[in-house]
């Protein structure tokens, strides 16, 4: 590993102008595989999904599936590509030992989607405008298991193991147009992309697009020229780049390290790079040179894809309200400012918020929950806010029971805890914890009444006058009722009893 | 009786088994004793399946016992090409690489041969990966000719013709990429039928060149090719390149041969040099059977024909180096080398040298070639464009005419070893086949008597539009007919006893 | 003609993962160089202007609906596997990266 000395983001920037490609691959959540009827599911046991095609046995046939095709023209048109009339696959032939055919069932000069964009907003409010270059289908590889060697990794391994469960599943892959004119905010613009681009393709139900999980990758392609230039300088291409937050580190890295080289009067090899969650930093990984010859040709098993127009335009007419789009109304509609908006949309609380007003709460209540007490809790937990084990409408039944007075905030806050840990719904854990607020007229009037007793000289006072003296007769009777009173009532409550009014 | 059950066409044995005058597994035992003592001088075999032979025939037995009504090839022998992939019998391609892989999954051909209890007696000798025109390629050893057993029997499917030849299967199977169901069947003195492309799964069945290959029936008579035509055809959606419509009504039409009034068209570019006297002679004499039998002869040019080799010398090697690029020592099949320090990629070239053969590497890297960066457009995108202009010469010769014919070879057998390591004379006796697979239409060779200078079978090949398989039998079968009265028995009975 | 090199032989022999002993390259080249300088005839069509036809069949959007088939067993899948190890393929170290 060599290390390099980084020049500063700010003198890079003074000198140089990024230039980035990003390409990202999405797993789709089809049942089966691309070409054949192998489940997808995660977690089997290994080479448990499998058949003669996925392990590419000799013999055996690819056939496409619909739904492969219908997800992947439905990325194209929501990132405004044009929709191809005719394409094909192609075969990506190079040897590699997770790949069972030792050619990757691809797409190569005629992809299903090209030619689009996609409108990314950064965390000020200002939209930047990602071209979308293509689009296309192809099939993921097996996955290997390096034996021998240090923490699994593949140098010094004594030998592999493969499981093709893994090999087959669709993916999408897109890639983008040269972004420029991003100047120093390059490494956010590749971020909001990835972030933008995954919202997506969540909102089109065509993947969950976890990243965490590897059903999104992406490979962040970087180089830099004199400010000033127009001509591209040499890419270095860091791969499988697989958190939002490692897209904008591996930018920033690239930025630096190749504005270092090019500052030292060196050059910039054109290599794949291995991006290292760790420190951030990226590493050497295989030279693209001219041995790389992928002899793509179209593939002879498989018929021309020819998506009817009138598909097409069923799919458009089908599509879901954008992200951003849907976003900015919601922003509207909740009255928060772009910041709070971006810190919702980090939090990824957007859908929780939407579906606990769905499920009845006010927009204000289901915020408040979901960004304090429940994002809290999730960091704490380091798990993500879909992972918790409360649901919007118990969210949202929380939130309905101190709309009614049943419960105050720190009662409420003690109901979320008990659900959280799994003591049952919002009622169950009132129910089991005995968390009603006193409202009980009877019982509170009796808690008033002995703290009006017990306190003679107190009430004398407020009788007086001194109505700022209830405090303490509250105190009491929040006391005797271990908090379960509500205490603006428990106020009215003695002022009443004592005939004196407010103001 | 051995002999008699032998030398009867699968119809018969059908006719025989169906009326409870003979049973299948009297005539399995039949074609077993047969292959047992011919095949140690022929070597069409590479596996005999004794057990699950007999297993199936005594099941076709126990069915007509039961009343069970049997399909029309129900229990009838057939030696399969060791091309398609067989649950409990090994699937070699006559390659080493792929020396005891037994598949795990049944071709689609298979599944459907078992549904009409077909009996499989075993997998037959080929070229290694099919490629080849002799059997000479198969890393098993060359099959013999049983007409003269120093030469060869064709190629790739020289064991299914050879099986035939030799009266050790009424009917066999083969794949066609270049002709390599017809040229066998030519050199053989038999039957054999290329399908329209689409026309037969190829699930199952082993990659050479898969925008050529297509497996089809090979037998001794135009009626029992139809027969088994009909029983392995058909749409199958695990293969994309399935034709979805009836199969053409094949069986009909070979039971109702005539070429009276038809339209048959000479291509020009099928004669000349390299084209032996005898078969140039068989072909003139049939072309003028034609005529006698009723049909009008049509002069037909087609220029690009001329090309056609060229191109398939391109395709083919560019696709096979793809589809044989799996062979690669992880999954299955040959491992050398692995001595716990070499890497997997090591590994697999050591493998890939040791279990391919000479003809076989020598295609991979023509269509590694044919297909990298800077060499696409003029070798792959050229020969693809010859095929668009083959096809359209095709097209328009059947405006003109119903069928083409044309000596399915340009000389009869070879002696074994004559062309071995001079590829370029190998690849001419596919000259007159190969157009057919790169338009993808349906054609069929068949018997059409012996060259004088040689005493060895020539072949007839006809050519049919895509989709109509069934002119091939209609006029196959009213060709046979006529040289069958003309000889006054088949040819195949001119053939030495072994 | 461009003719086809001991050194070009090598390279494909590399890309297509062959490893061709000495002789053989040597042997290959030149026939190589026989049948390309045979097959090159092809390129006579290059200027004309026809679409290139890869595939026999004028079949488009053949498609499976996204339903389930059942697998192969892990035995069946790893029945012909040279080596195995835990439920899956066994197979050297390997080199490279991605
Ligand atoms: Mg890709
Ligand atoms: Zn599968």
């Amino acid at each position: 590993m060599t290390v390099t000395e980084l020049l500063s983001y700010e003198a890079a920037l003074a000198a140089y102008d990024p230039v980035m490609g990003l390409e990202v691959h999405v797993e789709l959540g089809t049942k089966t595989k691309m070409f054949c009827g192998c489940s997808t599911e995660l977690g089997a046991e290994p080479n448990s999904q499998t058949c003669p095609t996925c392990l590419g046995l000799p013999g055996s046939l690819p056939v496409v599936n619909a739904i492969g095709v219908e997800s992947a023209i439905k990325i194209g048109l929501a990132l405004n590509c044009e929709i191809a009339e005719w394409c094909r696959f192609a075969r990506k032939n190079y040897f590699y030992p997770d790949m069972p055919k030792n050619f990757q069932t691809s797409q190569y000069d005629e992809p299903i989607a090209f030619n689009g964009y996609l409108d990314v907003q950064l965390e000020d409010g200002e939209v930047f405008r990602v071209e979308i270059e293509r689009a296309h289908m192809e099939e993921d590889t097996g996955k290997s298991t390096h034996i021998g060697g240090a923490t699994g990794r593949i140098h010094g391994a004594s030998h592999s193991l493969l499981d093709y469960n893994r090999a087959g599943i669709p993916l999408i892959e897109i890639v983008t147009k040269p972004i420029e004119g991003a100047g120093e905010r390059a490494p956010e613009v590749a971020k909001a992309y990835v972030a933008e681009l995954r919202e997506l393709i969540r909102a089109l139900g065509v993947s969950e697009a976890r990243m965490d999980k590897g059903q999104m990758r992406c490979d962040v392609n970087l180089s830099l020229r004199p400010n000033g230039t127009t001509t591209f300088g040499t890419r270095s291409e860091t791969k499988n780049v697989n958190s939002l937050r490692s897209v904008e580190r591996a930018a920033r890295f690239e930025i630096q390290r190749h504005a270092a080289v090019l500052t030292a009067g060196g050059t910039i090899v054109q290599e794949t790079r291995h991006f290292h969650e760790d420190d951030g930093s990226t590493t050497s990984g295989r030279i693209k040179d001219n041995a790389e010859d992928y002899r793509y040709f179209p593939e002879p098993d498989l018929v021309p894809v020819a998506p009817a127009r009138e598909w097409v335009e069923e799919l458009r007419k089908g599509l879901p309200e954008l992200p951003r789009v849907r976003r900015n109304r919601l922003r509207e509609e909740w009255g928060v400012s772009e910041v709070e908006m971006q810190a919702i949309l980090n939090a990824g609380a957007v859908d929780a918020i939407v579906a606990t007003t769905e499920a009845g709460a006010d927009a204000a209540s289901a915020r408040k929950w979901w960004m304090g007490e429940l994002a809290r809790n999730a960091n704490e937990q380091g798990v993500s806010l879909e992972e918790l084990s409360i649901t919007p409408s118990d969210v949202a039944r929380v939130s309905a029971l101190v709309a009614g007075g049943d419960l105050n905030d720190k009662l409420a806050r003690q109901v979320i805890e008990g659900v959280l840990a799994g003591e049952g719904t919002p009622d169950e854990v009132v129910e089991k914890r005995g968390l009603k607020v006193v409202s009980d007229d009877g019982a509170l009037g009796t808690a008033v009444d002995e703290a009006i007793a017990g306190n003679a000289a107190i009430a004398d006072k407020i009788r007086g006058g001194k109505v700022a003296a209830v405090g303490a007769l509250v105190g009491a009777v929040m006391k005797a009722t271990r908090g379960q009173a509500d205490a603006a009532k428990v106020k009215d409550l003695i002022l009443e009893k004592l005939g004196v009014s407010e103001g | 009786m051995t002999d008699n059950i032998i030398k009867l066409t699968a119809a018969e044995i059908a006719g025989k088994i169906a009326a409870g005058e003979l049973t299948a597994v009297e005539v399995t035992e039949a074609h077993l004793a047969r292959i047992e003592a011919v095949d140690e001088k022929v070597h069409a075999f590479l596996h005999v399946d004794r057990e699950g032979a007999l297993a199936q025939a005594r099941a076709v037995d126990e069915k007509r016992a039961r009343g069970e009504k049997l399909g029309p090839l129900a229990g009838v022998p057939l030696a399969l090409k060791d091309i398609f992939t067989t649950v409990g019998m090994p699937t070699t391609v006559g390659s080493k690489i792929l020396e005891g892989w037994i598949p795990p999954y049944d071709a689609t051909l298979v599944k459907n041969l078992k549904a009409a209890d077909v009996v499989i007696l075993g997998k037959t000798n080929m070229d290694e990966f099919a490629m080849g025109s002799s059997t000479e390629n198969s890393a098993y050893g060359p099959t013999g000719n049983p007409w003269d057993l120093t030469r060869i029997p064709g190629g790739s499917g020289g064991g299914s013709s050879a099986a035939l030849a030799a009266y050790e299967a009424p009917l066999a199977i083969g794949t066609d990429t270049g002709g390599s169901i017809r040229q066998p069947a030519a050199v053989t003195g038999t039957v054999g039928v290329k399908p329209t492309y689409g026309g037969v799964s190829r699930f199952g069945m082993v990659a050479f060149s898969s925008s050529l290959d297509q497996g089809g029936p090979c037998a001794r008579t135009v009626l029992d090719a139809a027969l088994l035509h009909e029983a392995i055809a058909g749409h199958d959606p695990l293969d994309s390149t399935s034709i979805d419509a009836p199969v053409p009504p094949v069986v009909e039409a070979a039971r109702n041969g005539s070429v009276a009034g038809m339209r048959v068209g000479v291509v020009k570019q099928f004669r000349g040099e390299g084209y032996q006297a005898g078969v140039v002679q068989r072909f003139d004499e049939s072309v003028e059977l034609l005529k006698s039998l009723g049909a009008e002869i049509v002069e037909l040019d087609c220029p690009t024909f001329d090309l056609a080799l060229s191109a398939y010398y391109l395709i083919a090697p560019s696709e096979c180096s793809s589809n044989l690029a799996r062979f690669d020592a992880m999954r299955y099949g040959l491992r050398v080398g692995d001595d716990g320090t070499r890497s997997a990629e090591d590994v697999t070239a050591l493998t890939r040298e040791a279990g391919f053969g000479d003809e076989v590497k020598r295609r991979i890297i023509l269509g590694t070639y044919a297909l990298s960066s800077g060499y696409y457009d003029a070798y792959y995108g050229s020969a693809q464009k010859v095929r668009t202009l083959i096809t359209r010469e095709f097209e328009k010769a059947f405006e003109e005419v119903d069928v083409i014919v044309s000596p399915t070879t340009p000389t009869t057998a070879f002696p074994i070893g004559e062309r071995a390591d001079d590829p370029m004379a190998m690849y001419l006796a596919d000259l007159c086949t190969i157009p057919t697979n790169l338009a993808g239409n349906a054609a069929m060779s068949l018997p059409c008597g012996l060259a004088p200078e040689d005493g060895l079978p020539v072949g007839l090949q006809i050519i049919a539009p895509a989709m109509k398989d069934d002119r091939l039998y209609k006029v196959g079968a009213a060709v046979e007919a006529a040289f069958v009265e003309k000889w006054g028995h088949p040819l195949l009975e001119e053939a030495p006893s072994l | 003609m461009p003719g086809i090199t001991r050194e070009e032989v090598a390279h494909l022999a590399r890309l297509a993962r062959l490893e061709l002993k000495g002789e053989e390259l040597d042997h290959f080249a030149g026939q190589l160089d026989d049948i390309i300088g045979a097959v090159a005839r092809v390129s006579e069509v290059a200027d004309q202007d026809v679409p290139p036809t890869s595939h026999p069949l004028p079949l488009t959007n053949v498609m499976r609906a996204d339903e389930v088939r059942p697998s192969l067993t892990p035995e069946q899948a790893l029945s012909g596997a040279p080596a195995q190890e835990q439920q899956r393929f066994k197979v050297p170290q390997i080199l490279g990266e991605d």
